[in-house]
């Protein structure tokens, strides 16, 4: 957030600041449009839509940041990590294990599976340096290869299962394309977190706002007392108290005076709270050795390497972290989705995922939890705003459906291009600026 | 000797039987200051790499002779070994995260460290990085250079002498630190901040720390070096006091004569008093080969030789006329201005060159040699093609005319003109070179670095190539080589290069002394002679 509240610093023009915020821009720009135009999207529906999309999806963004940090670029291996999820959800569903410890089973059994893809994964990445991403997405297509020979052919065949069960096509041979994964009352997995614990939209608005308040005042006093007082950027620290005061005010308001707002769908929990450690992790994990190695092999392999880091190794483990992590936030979206859509559910993770963290204002080499949360807020406006505008605009919803698609690619392709023309455009500057 | 902290002892070194270091032997004391000195190639880096281990060394069979420290023989098998015998060194290229505080950086991958929760279970790995102490150990090491900057300060946007003793910095930083090796300080310094360079040197040696200066600038070594060691093809020339000699003897030491000067024919009579091609102030930002601002004049009929060190930029004006770099400045080419980072205009004005990078730049190493005979000249001049209904065609049967009068003229040894490229010998893929740069019909031919990676035989017939280009067709030539004794056997006059400009220009039966002072950059400029 704090990119767009805060003020362009003395010694970037207006212009460029322009230029290096541009897709946020855009899409901010694309939402309010939405809502000028389309007059049907009340802003409880709105709101309700959104709120329940990010706790579906941030964690799945989340889990991209710490190979943006390693130098591995934007990891759309993350696929992969979904892969595993779903396989894990699958064993859970076959088994019928349901509730919260079905759940802890699944996140167990996501790991080892995870864990062990990372790992080659990471392999893979070390062995293409330089081009992660297009390997990365490569081999997300192969592993959907392997993915569905598994599900299709050697489910059935190979191993034997029961022609009765639910999840198993007629015949007897593969699994079905879409498998109710069963309310928890009757021993599934839907909802299995989201349920445990839900509370008001607007209770859960105010206790957000107070809780980036303490956040920020904490941080910037503990700063102050342990002499790392450089560290603190007053400008941002205000804004993100002011943007805490004003979130705060509104759910105030809306409760004293029990505007519409109350109407927004109860939000879960317990969700929220995975992606808050998630969060933690993340932050705290860059505070250790292993994160300043993250770093420096992000920054310079060369100086890294000769410094007696093991690059390599590193870089593995960033990418088992990632894996791993994309993997949970795939079961923490399928249980809030119900159903698992076996062989379409993760096509889209890495795309979708990578143009949220894009769209908060990342880039190939930067990322951070704010553009990860930001984004993800950003990029699901967007898809909701998106069929109203061809509703409203058109009188076809379906033309804001292939604007949708268009957006996800163009804002890829967007910050790409405009990441490496800028990189282009500094080393030219830097190359003749000498003597 | 007790004083001695360093010593070599009759260190040999060769690679695949090829002999590159024979019997060095020198030492360095306590707080002594010890230069190090040589043309590229003289065996100084193989030196360092045996010093700190480096996997090149033992994965080549390693060395022989010995390595003592304090007295005791050493057998430095990686650079961690090196570290903790207490050898240091400041890299020419920076070992720096820009992105990264100055503290960050000095304690790169030495961070330090405290255990929490998580890290007593999973490692010391997960330990939290404790910034606090490690910027009070940076602000330690940075007094002792006394640096009055922030730890916290990020490092992109200091000042690259700022840098410079962030290496420095971390160099002391390291305990038990004994020796430490500069490898061509001050290179990227400006004066001021070479002159603070020279002094935090000098006190680092008044702490008690042996160091090896490794420089080509023979003043600073003149005034900052109590000792000087000369290397010359691997072979140790001389170890002198400072006190007992002084730069040109040094210079001399280094250049030495290699090669007698067997120069064809007498003075030259085609040479007319027209100015060819004229440059001002011309900056190349070639990576490693940066030209900081040259003037000079090229006569027609001239063939005049650019020579310098690596590194000294003597490549990139070549490089940049023919807009391989990017480039400003001004170059006037028979009257006319030159479009300057536009190669397609420069083949079109006459100027063909061929270049030092003879796999990368000069050849397609897997096309035939007809083609790559033809190439430049079918691009630019549209030559070797036919039209056929209005669509362009390459004219086979004309390129493999062309290609076999070629091969005829410059005896180029091939089986047949559709021979790749990629499987003759360097010689003859030189002569494919310059073939293709005829092939232009140029009048004015830039030729860098010919013999590079030639056996002997066919670097004689290179350069008699050149030279009846030359008399018999009136090519004017500008030649750039590391080796001094090519330039000075074809050339009517030699441009030494030295940081980037000119370090003089030379007549080429001037003496070692002369040249070797230029090259080294020497403020003594009386060697220069007046042509």
């Amino acid at each position: 957030m704090g990119e767009l509240l805060r003020t362009p610093a003395e010694n970037k023009s207006v212009g460029q600041w322009l230029l290096d915020n541009i897709v946020t821009l855009i899409f901010v720009a694309f939402t309010l449009f939405g809502f000028f135009v389309s007059d049907n999207v009340s802003l409880p529906f709105f709101l309700s839509e959104l709120s329940s999309r990010i706790f579906r999806n941030s964690f799945l963004v989340l889990s991209l940041i710490i190979p943006v940090l390693a130098g591995l670029g934007l990891n759309f291996g993350i696929v992969i990590g979904a892969m595993s999820g779903q396989i894990a959800i699958s064993i859970v569903r076959y088994f019928e294990l349901g509730g919260i410890s079905g759940l802890l089973y699944a996140f167990v059994i996501a790991f080892f599976v995870a864990a062990l893809c990372g790992y080659f994964t990471g392999l893979l990445y070390n062995k293409t340096r330089g081009q992660e991403m297009i390997a990365s997405l490569i081999v997300g297509y192969f592993a959907n290869g392997i993915y569905q020979f598994l599900f299709l052919f050697v489910v059935g065949v190979i191993i034997a299962v029961p022609a009765t069960h639910p999840m198993i096509k007629p015949d007897g041979i593969g699994i079905r394309m879409t498998v109710d994964l069963v309310p928890v009352k009757s021993g599934g997995l839907k909802y299995a977190l989201d349920d445990i614990w839900t509370m008001p939209f607007v209770y859960a608005l105010l206790v957000i706002a107070v809780g980036i308040i303490i956040f920020t005042i904490a941080r910037y006093w503990f700063n102050e007392k342990r002499g790392e007082g450089y560290r603190n950027n007053r400008r941002s620290a205000a804004g993100n108290i002011l943007l805490g005061l004003a979130l705060a005010a509104v759910s105030l308001y809306s409760i004293a005076a029990e505007t519409s707002l109350l109407m927004v769908r109860r939000v879960p929990v317990v969700t929220g709270l995975l992606i808050l450690a998630l969060c933690i992790f993340t932050v705290l994990i860059t505070k250790t050795k292993l994160g300043q190695d993250f770093r420096s092999a992000g920054f310079n392999q060369h100086v890294s390497q000769v410094s007696g880091i093991n690059v390599d190794q590193t870089r593995i483990i960033a990418t088992v972290i990632s894996t791993v992590l994309a993997a949970w936030g795939q079961i923490i979206y399928l249980q809030n989705m119900g159903t698992l859509n076996t062989y379409n559910a993760h096509t889209q993770i890495g795309m979708f995922s990578v143009a949220s963290l894009l769209v908060g204002g990342a880039s190939t080499s930067n990322a951070n939890i704010k553009n990860a949360i930001f984004g993800t807020i950003l990029f699901n406006s967007m898809f909701i705003m998106s069929p109203e505008i061809g509703q409203s605009l058109f009188g076809q919803a379906l033309l804001g459906e292939y604007f949708r698609t268009f957006m996800v690619y163009g804002v890829i392709g967007l910050a790409l291009g405009l990441y490496v023309w800028k990189a282009l455009k500094q080393s030219k500057a830097a190359a003749l600026k000498e003597d | 000797m007790s004083e001695d902290l360093l010593c070599f002892r009759n260190v040999s070194k060769n690679y695949y039987g090829n002999n590159v270091l024979s019997n060095i032997s020198f030492d360095v004391k306590k707080g002594e200051i010890h230069a190090l000195i040589g043309e590229n190639g003289a065996g100084k880096s193989t030196l360092m790499n045996i010093l700190f281990g480096m996997p090149v060394i033992h994965t080549t069979g390693g060395y022989s002779g010995d390595i003592l420290i304090d007295g005791k023989k050493v057998d430095i098998k990686s650079p961690h070994a090196a570290m903790e015998a207490g050898i240091g060194m400041v890299h020419q290229e920076f070992m720096l995260i820009p992105q990264y505080t100055i503290a960050e950086n000095i304690k790169l991958n030495r961070e330090i460290t405290s255990p929490n929760v998580i890290s007593r279970v999973f490692g010391k790995r997960l330990e939290t990085i404790d910034m606090a102490s490690m910027n009070a150990d940076s602000r330690k090491a940075l007094d002792k250079l006394d640096m009055d900057i922030e730890a916290y300060t990020v490092v992109a946007g200091l000042p690259v002498g700022h840098m410079e003793f962030i290496e420095i910095a971390r160099e002391i930083d390291k305990t038990g630190l004994k020796i430490l090796v500069f490898d061509e300080p001050t290179a990227v310094l400006t004066e001021s901040e070479a002159q603070n360079l020279l002094a935090a040197i000098r006190r680092l040696a008044g702490m008690g720390i042996g160091i090896i200066f490794i420089s080509h600038r023979l003043d600073e070594i003149v005034s900052v070096a109590d000792r000087v060691t000369v290397l010359r093809d691997g072979e140790h020339v001389a170890t002198k006091n400072i006190s007992d000699t002084n730069a040109a003897e040094i210079a001399s030491l280094m250049i030495g004569r290699k090669v007698s000067i067997e120069r064809a024919g007498g003075p030259r009579v085609n040479i007319s008093d027209e100015i060819e091609l004229s440059i001002e102030d011309l900056h190349v930002a070639m990576p490693g080969e940066k030209v900081k601002g040259i003037d000079l004049q090229v006569k027609k009929g001239e063939i005049v030789g650019i020579g310098g060190l690596a590194g000294q930029g003597k490549l990139g004006i070549a490089n940049g006329i023919m807009g391989t770099y990017p480039t400003r400045g001004r170059v006037v080419f028979k009257g006319k201005e030159l479009k300057l980072n536009d190669p397609h205009s420069t083949i079109e004005s006459g100027i063909a060159f061929v270049s030092e990078d003879r796999k990368g730049v000069g050849l397609l190493l897997n096309e035939s040699i007809e083609l790559n005979i033809a190439f430049t000249a079918m691009q630019i001049k549209n030559r070797f093609m036919k039209n056929v209904m209005g669509m362009k065609f390459q004219n086979d049967s004309e390129m493999r005319s062309h290609a076999l009068r070629m091969i005829k003229e410059l005896d180029i040894r091939c089986e047949s003109p559709a021979q790749h490229t990629g499987s003759l010998s360097g010689g003859n893929q030189q002569k494919v070179c310059v073939a293709r740069a005829l092939t232009q019909e140029p009048t004015f031919l830039f030729v860098s670095e010919p013999t590079r990676g030639i056996d002997i035989g066919a670097k004689k017939l290179i350069l008699d190539l050149l030279l009846k280009l030359n008399e018999e067709m009136g090519m004017t030539i500008v030649m750039t080589s590391s080796e001094l004794a090519e330039l000075r056997s074809i050339c009517d006059r030699i441009v030494i290069i030295c940081e980037g400009k000119i370090g003089g220009v030379l007549p080429p039966d001037a003496t070692d002394a002369e040249f070797g002072l230029l090259m080294s950059g020497s403020k003594a400029n009386t060697a220069e002679r007046s042509l």
